[in-house]
């Protein structure tokens, strides 16, 4: 074999690739749409599949007939839940967050009962997506309708209609803890009861839906007993072994791809039921299958997000010293438990603290069963939460103090001498400087102007009004310790896996466990790895996502990729770099302890002009014609990484709003924050998940939110009612960084896919109340419609509900199965 | 996203059209830029038997003036009507409010007359034909006909359009020298209007002599506000006779109420809009 291209060793030490704003190298690919997205897939004999689904909330299924749809041109066959009650099993729920949880099985196709509008009661199979999507209006299905559950505070009560006929009450589980308890604080009754003050307030989390850019898609290729899974995933390595254990295809029998993923946001980490229904129908027919939603589908069933009412009381003494937080969440399942579903709120659990030094704390919350698409995990899961309960009732005791909010944050938070400090809630915070952030935020934003202008507006009874809110955050990242997720009864461990294969030309591919969906891990592990082996960024090569080719992993969510993949990588490095060494000592005639290794070659210490690169080394240990005695001729390595602790980035994010007080609109004046997520890998990437996340975490306070009439149809079923802002509709946002390196990692960095989704909401929230607090309003909820801005200034309240009619764009449109039912008690408080 | 099977037709004139329309079977859907028609069909909320698609219809696009009017073709693009001459020139305010409407791209595709045809209540134009008294030129089997903007709208989704005809162009009197102006309310950019308000004023010797108002989405239909109209007429043109007059913006509207505003919301929002699409249009 001849090896025409020369490794390339470059003079002296290059700079360094980390910290350099490096663009995306996948984005050509993903942004011209260039690439392998699953629906992208085309498989010779490939059928589609389309899916019937029930146009009702809460239904016994009387009769399914599907003999129209089988006659219909292009159809191969049509299944029922029926057809797969023996063989569906049920899809995983991984996270018992109690020892009595009740999980009431999650089919993926109903069989006798329907639990939300959009669950699976047909599956099309056809020869054409055309004639899948044609046969689906002629299967009749017969409902026998039961009332629906929509109303968690209604669902809790004795005697309340049950979503499980078979289930005792809608309550899943009742999850404590309580710092005390823990021996991590006080006794929380006690410190309320020696208050001076206490605040209380009701908080509605709304119910979002993730809207990833992609639609979800699958394909399953069977061939002899081995199937191949192609799916618009964040999870492939979790999902073969949740679809080998659901559909009891062996698991070496089963290979997972996530080939390129357009977004996700948590909204794709679950086993879906269509992944399932693909790989058994895939099964009965020996048939590769496909099966696209549509837009319309997506927002209907893939799982939704947040969905919580909290109940918060917070202590203090007079001074202004927080004394005690007690928090009563209910949070909704929907109908059934998802991967991680109960999981979400339990997360939050530990975050309700915030960045504060509560000298008591309990938590306590029920996860509640409604008639409506189940809830898991989305971007921030539970943390975004926690952080809007705390930095709005940070804000409501400090005008029940008639403090500065700012001031009373200064007054309670952690200073930057007491790191690491251990929380009301147990967690051990391991750096950061709140006061350093907050003081760069106030200087980017123009504080003092700000609130020059805001008493000039008021004092001039301006119908714009202007606000000021803020965010003084913290977030546990890089999910996580193995240990602690066994504590918390996770069904899984935390770490990740990552391996280096030096190729004959001295370029390099990295395996990574960390499944991206757009984060840009080849751009940032390509250039941890420059830096480690002093190899040009352009020579690195990150494969992902495939689990014939990266067997182990843990994939990406809870901003972990960096900060446990990304430090799997570095270790894999090192034992390159350690392997590469004694190659290099014996190449050199030296002792590997006299050897230096910069910018990719190893030389002897004192001998100037010897040397031999990396790069070279891989090439010699291809040839392996001289190697030392005793090792292997390989300096290819791999490694698994299981954190110690979380990482905790914090920061302060700054909203000034302007309110007009006549229509009630609300319009973000600036936006200023300042995020510590530790060491910075690649600015760029780290500038645009801040962007993405306050965008993501601004909608939820003014834009988004699933709605559902009183029949339980989704009423914001497309993208004309579910309100996605775009770049045209957001501020400018003025960004800036602190750096206090993670102490529990090698790379120092902490995480930022979360910070700006989980920081920015009550920020936004606590500024058009800074805006119209002085007109008697205390509470708006989210999101901030104009009309809900403007009721609370005339009527008082919150706003209220909203009505639960669409608009008429689109000529009413809703989506093709919930305009198929409604009843009077759909146009209830509006007219369809 | 799948449309249900349809037969296509795409005449090159109006005569053909006509002609595909009437051989087109039970359910015909004349199909101008299909930024309204495409969706509801991809939802299947629509199923019609053959879609006659105007896009090759060259006398329909395009604005002239005649006489005291200009005449703008029923398949001039948005983007084309907001770069005209003759309507910056004699009806801004048509310019003003397309360009409000959804986004660039589909602004490229959509037109003024099947904005007009599809007569949604949140839709921006209706209202701007209304107040600018508009008049609709019909081709139908039987030869043309002029129809009123005031009679042009039916209701919901429905104009005085009947079956077997087609929009072919619009009629806007000059009016040179007015203020106009659109004042739109939505939630983000490439929103419906929640409710808007088109205005038209005519100042002379400090007062207004004439206004006309149109209102988005305050019922079924655009509406004139008529009272407002008439409290306006003469007045002068400050600030305080221009929010007396505006209050009387609700007055026999019939707004619905959905997940943007309630009809009492609504029934508010119209009178401040109101009063700040006529401050603005007369220069205040």
């Amino acid at each position: 074999m001849t090896v025409t291209e020369e490794p390339t060793v470059t003079a002296g030490a290059p700079a360094k690739e980390v910290g350099q704003p490096r663009k995306r190298k996948e984005d050509t690919r993903l942004i011209t749409g260039r690439t392998t997205w699953t629906d992208n897939m085309v498989l010779p004999g490939m059928l589609h599949l389309a899916i019937v689904r029930s146009p009702v909330a809460h239904a016994r299924i009387t009769n399914v007939d599907v003999s129209a749809a089988q006659q219909s041109q292009g159809v191969v066959a049509v299944y029922t839940g029926r057809d797969f009650a023996e063989e569906q099993g049920s899809l995983p729920c991984a996270w018992p967050v109690t020892p009595d949880m009740v999980n009431p099985g999650h089919p993926s196709i109903a069989v006798d009962q329907v639990n939300h509008v959009g669950e699976a009661v047909a599956v099309i199979v056809a020869r054409s997506k055309v004639a899948a999507q044609d046969a689906v209006e002629l299967v009749d299905v017969d409902y026998d309708q039961l009332p629906p559950v929509l109303d968690m505070e209604e669902a809790i009560k004795d005697g309340a209609e049950l979503v499980h006929s078979h289930l005792e009450s809608n309550t899943s589980f009742h999850f404590v803890f309580d710092g005390g308890e823990a021996g991590a604080a006080g006794n929380t009754d006690q410190a309320f009861a020696e208050a001076d003050v206490v605040v209380s307030r009701r908080f509605v989390q709304q119910r979002l839906i993730p809207s990833f850019m992609e639609p979800r898609s699958v394909v399953v290729q069977p061939q002899g007993d081995n199937y191949t899974l192609w799916s618009s995933t964040q999870i492939p390595h979790i999902l073969r072994v949740m679809a080998a254990m659901v559909t009891g295809i062996p698991e070496h029998k089963l290979r997972v791809i996530a080939p390129d993923v357009g977004g996700g946001f948590g909204g794709k980490l679950n086993v879906i039921p269509e992944e399932i229904l693909s790989l058994l129908v895939a099964r009965r027919l020996r048939k590769p299958v496909k099966w696209t939603e549509t837009r319309s589908e997506s927002l209907m069933t893939a799982h939704h997000g947040r969905d919580q009412i909290q109940y918060i009381d917070i202590a203090a003494d007079r001074e202004g010293n927080v004394k005690g937080l007690r928090c009563r969440i209910l949070a909704d399942m929907g109908a059934y438990l998802r991967l991680v579903t109960p999981g979400v709120p339990i997360l939050g659990a530990f975050m309700f603290v915030g960045i504060y030094k509560f000298p008591a704390y309990r938590f306590e919350c029920d996860g509640v069963f409604t008639t409506k698409t189940p809830t898991d995990a989305y971007r921030g899961a539970g943390r975004p939460e926690a952080t809007f309960a705390i930095e709005r009732i940070m804000d409501e005791l400090a005008v029940e103090l008639d403090l500065d909010p700012l001031e009373l944050r200064r007054k309670n938070w952690i200073n930057a001498a007491e790191f690491p400090f251990t929380t009301a809630a147990g967690l051990a915070y391991d750096s950061g400087d709140y006061e350093a952030a907050t003081q760069q935020a106030l200087e980017l934003i123009g504080y003092d102007e700000l609130r020059a202008e805001q008493r000039r507006r008021r004092e001039s009874n301006d119908p714009v009004q202007l606000g000021i809110g803020f965010s003084t955050f913290t977030e546990m990242c890089g999910l996580a310790p193995s240990r602690v997720l066994g504590s918390l009864a996770y069904g899984a461990g935390g770490w990740e896996q990552a391996s280096i294969r030096m190729l004959p030309t001295g370029k390099v591919e990295v395996v990574t466990g960390s499944t991206p969906h757009g984060q840009g891990h080849e751009t940032a592990w390509s250039q941890l790895v420059a830096d480690e082996l002093g190899v040009p960024f352009e020579d690195v090569e990150v494969l992902h996502g495939d689990t014939a080719i990266s067997s182990r992993g843990m994939d990406t969510y809870g901003s972990r990729s960096l900060v446990v993949g990304g430090v799997a990588v570095v270790k894999a490095a090192e034992k390159v770099v350690a392997k590469a060494r004694t190659i290099a000592a014996h190449l050199l005639e030296a002792s590997e302890d006299d050897l230096d290794f910069t910018g990719g070659t190893f030389s002897v210490r004192g001998t100037p002009g010897t040397g031999v690169s990396i790069q070279e080394i891989a090439l010699a240990t291809f040839a392996a014609h001289d190697y030392p005695e005793g090792i292997e001729p390989s300096i290819d390595a791999e490694a698994t990484y299981d954190p110690v602790n979380f990482s905790f980035p914090h920061g302060t994010h700054i909203c000034a709003m302007d309110v007009d007080t006549e229509t009630g609109m609300v319009k973000i004046r600036k936006y200023a924050c300042v995020d510590d997520v530790g060491k910075i890998v690649n600015p760029l990437i780290v500038e645009g998940q801040i962007h993405g996340g306050v965008a993501q975490g601004i909608a939820q306070a003014l834009y988004e939110e699933a709605v559902y009439d009183a029949d339980g149809n989704l009423t914001t079923g497309s993208f004309v009612d579910y309100l996605v802002p775009t770049a045209a509709d957001l501020p400018h946002f003025d960004t800036g960084n602190t750096v206090h390196e993670a102490p529990g990692n090698p790379i120092g960095a902490k995480g930022v896919g979360e910070a700006g989704c989980i920081a920015s909401t009550p920020a936004v929230v606590n500024a058009a109340l800074d805006a119209v607090r002085h007109l008697g309003v205390s509470d708006i909820r989210m999101p901030l419609t104009p009309e809900r801005v403007w009721r609370a200034i005339q009527e008082g309240g919150d706003g209220g509900d909203r009505a639960t009619a669409g608009t008429t764009a689109y000529g009413g449109a809703q989506t093709e199965t919930t305009a198929g039912v409604s009843t009077d008690a759909s146009s209830l408080g509006g007219d369809r | 996203m799948i449309p249900a099977a349809f037969a296509y037709a795409r005449p090159t004139t109006v005569d053909e059209a006509l002609q595909a329309v009437a051989s087109g079977g039970e359910d015909v859907k004349i199909m101008a830029g299909g930024q309204s028609l495409i969706p509801v069909m991809r939802l299947r909320l629509a199923a019609p038997e053959t879609v006659v698609d105007l896009t090759r219809v060259a006398e329909l696009r395009g604005v002239r003036e005649d006489d005291g009017a200009i005449v703008i073709g029923a398949m001039t693009t948005h983007s084309d009507v907001i770069s005209d001459p003759l309507i910056a020139r004699y009806a801004p305010l048509i310019a003003e409010a397309t360009e409000t409407v959804a986004d660039r791209q589909v602004r490229h595709r959509g037109t003024f007359g099947g904005a007009l045809a599809h007569a949604d209540p949140a839709g921006d134009l209706p209202a701007v034909a209304l107040a600018l008294d508009a008049e609709f030129v019909v081709a139908g089997p039987g030869g043309r006909r002029t129809v009123p903007a005031a009679e042009f709208f039916v209701d919901y989704l429905t104009t005085a359009l009947e079956e077997g005809e087609i929009l072919v162009e619009i009629r806007v009197p000059k009016r040179e020298g007015w203020g106009m102006h659109y004042e739109k309310f939505n939630r983000v950019a490439q929103a419906w209007s929640i409710v808007a308000v088109a205005a038209a004023v005519r100042r002379e010797d400090g007062r207004i002599a004439e206004a006309r108002i149109g209102l988005t989405n305050m019922g079924p239909t655009p509406l004139r506000a008529t009272a407002v109209e008439e409290a306006l007429a003469g007045v002068d043109a400050t600030a305080e006779a221009v929010a007396a007059a505006a209050a009387h913006a609700a007055e026999g509207t019939d707004p619905s109420s959905d997940l943007n505003a309630q009809a009492d919301y609504r029934r508010h929002l119209v009178t401040v809009l109101t009063r700040r699409a006529v401050s603005t249009a007369a220069g205040l």
